[in-house]
């Protein structure tokens, strides 16, 4: 089996890609622990010649870990990067700041 | 004064590399440490591939919860079997189990293993909050002048570091490159023989059976904190009044059921909702831990058997049912798939009817004092 297996909550990720300003590179395939990305063959070919551009082949599967928009040299990719930690959100919402592991629990 | 850096010695001098940062911290003794490999930069500390039985007693201690924080090793450049300036740099965290995870896996290969300081955090969460980062790794690289030790100019990452890490900025930043590896150590030997070729199994995070049992124990972990122990005492004495007063001959069943029912809840959400993930339905944590619990408390009314009021049944599966749906919405950040926006959408769901929980297990329980 590839991958986990296991999906969660669809429809809300707030990953967004901006295809024009892709040029195909595939940095972020390499990262992504989720193969949220893959190269379109369909599409055409990107700004830079190489590669044909990427595609959103999972968008649903997208965990917001950041590391595709961290890696993307064009800024084709943006994200609301954060713990997918019930815990975490609970004390940010406490605290009123952002969601943070205080690291003490199974992080 | 070459030796300084990463050698593991105790007690650090003051200031050797760099800017001094690697702080003044009781790190493991190093018994990994096996002996010294040359480099351009001065001798290197090898270290070994096997892992030893203190090894592994650190490894259950920290899977139990205790003292997780202070399982680090002091970052910097190591050696891993018998490395020319032509090895492959390695990169890791300092919390052990990350570095115990990665050169465990390294028999009868030569590499440098640099090890970066994220104060002790494994490599995917360090890079989510930035300590496996850009600056750290430009910084680790200048401070144990990598540059002199190797004559290529490439860093091989863990793929989970990649939130934190902006691969393509770090050439400007110290002269090298950055490529990821795979996601797990085990497929580094693969990786290095095929020329940094990674499948798309190697690319993708799992979540087997095996890795969700190996996180029930830091979950349950709340039951051995101190607090915790405190309240357990408080119910035990609690429950010794009944609803005439005090009550030593009805104490046993009253003390079963206070504790009974959230201990009812806790493994179910602690242990049975990980275990059984993947077959529970509905994709919220909370929904299918809440499934649990009920089952759970179904569980113990029955093998508590007859004589149990309405009121006391009705408590047991509020408790129950809403410390198993809490548990296992925690369990959201141990989780390998789960979304922040995810995780929010369940919980302004759930939290509303968890709080509901609560305050019905609490009338349920004072009604069964009033009517019997």
């Amino acid at each position: 089996m590839l991958g986990t297996g296991l999906r969660y909550v669809e429809g809300v990720t707030t990953l967004e890609f901006a295809p024009d300003r892709c040029d195909g590179c595939g940095r972020c395939i390499d990262v992504c622990p989720h193969a949220v990305f893959a190269h379109d063959g369909a599409a055409p070919t990107g700004s830079s010649g190489g590669d044909a551009v990427v595609a959103l082949a999972d968008k649903d599967a997208c965990i917001e870990c950041g590391a595709c928009v961290k890696n993307c040299p064009n800024g084709a990719l943006k994200v609301r990067p954060g713990v997918g930690c019930a815990s975490a959100i609970i004390l940010g919402w406490f605290t009123g700041s952002e969601p943070t592991c205080g690291c003490d629990s199974a992080c | 004064m070459d030796a300084c850096c990463g050698t593991g010695q105790e007690p650090a001098p003051p200031v050797c590399c760099g800017d001094g940062a690697v702080d003044d911290y009781p790190y493991d003794r190093g018994d990994w440490i096996v002996g010294v490999v040359d480099s351009a930069a001065g001798p290197i500390p090898r270290i070994s591939t096997e892992l030893s039985a203190p090894d592994a007693r650190g490894r259950l201690r920290v899977r139990l919860g205790v003292r997780r924080q202070h399982y680090r090793v002091r970052p910097g450049l190591y050696a891993v079997g018998s490395p020319t300036p032509d090895a492959p740099v390695l990169v890791t965290a300092n919390y052990k189990l990350s570095l115990d995870a990665l050169r465990s896996e390294l028999d009868g290969i030569d590499a440098w293993v640099l090890v970066l300081d994220t104060k002790g955090i494994n490599v995917w969460c360090a890079a989510g909050k930035g300590t496996f980062g850009t600056r750290e790794l430009v910084t680790r690289v200048q401070d144990t002048r990598l540059a002199r030790v190797v004559a290529h100019r490439t860093l091989t990452l863990p793929q989970l570091g990649a939130p934190g890490v902006a691969g393509h900025l770090v050439p400007k930043l110290c002269g090298f490159s950055v490529r990821y590896g795979p996601v797990r150590a085990r497929d580094l030997p693969r990786y290095l023989a095929e020329d940094g070729r990674a499948t798309p199994e190697m690319r993708r995070v799992t979540f087997t059976l095996r890795e969700r049992l190996a996180l029930a124990p830091v979950e349950l972990s709340v039951l051995w904190r101190p607090k915790v122990i405190a309240a357990i005492a408080v119910l035990v004495a609690l429950s010794a009044v009944g609803s005439g007063g005090l009550d030593l001959a009805g104490w046993p069943s009253r003390a079963a059921v206070l504790l009974g029912a959230p201990a009812a809840g806790l493994l179910a959400g602690a242990l049975v909702t990980p275990a059984l993930l993947p077959w529970l339905p509905g994709r919220s944590f909370s929904f299918k831990g809440a499934l649990v619990g009920a089952v759970a408390a179904a569980v113990l009314v029955f093998g508590l058997g007859a004589a149990q009021s309405v009121s006391g049944i009705v408590s047991i599966f509020a408790v129950a049912m809403t410390i198993a749906s809490f548990t296992a919405m925690n369990f959201t950040g141990a989780t390998t798939y789960t979304s922040l926006s995810g995780v929010v959408w369940e919980m302004r769901r759930a939290l509303p009817l968890q709080v509901a929980g609560v305050v019905l297990a609490l009338a349920a329980f004072v009604a069964s004092f009033v009517i019997g």
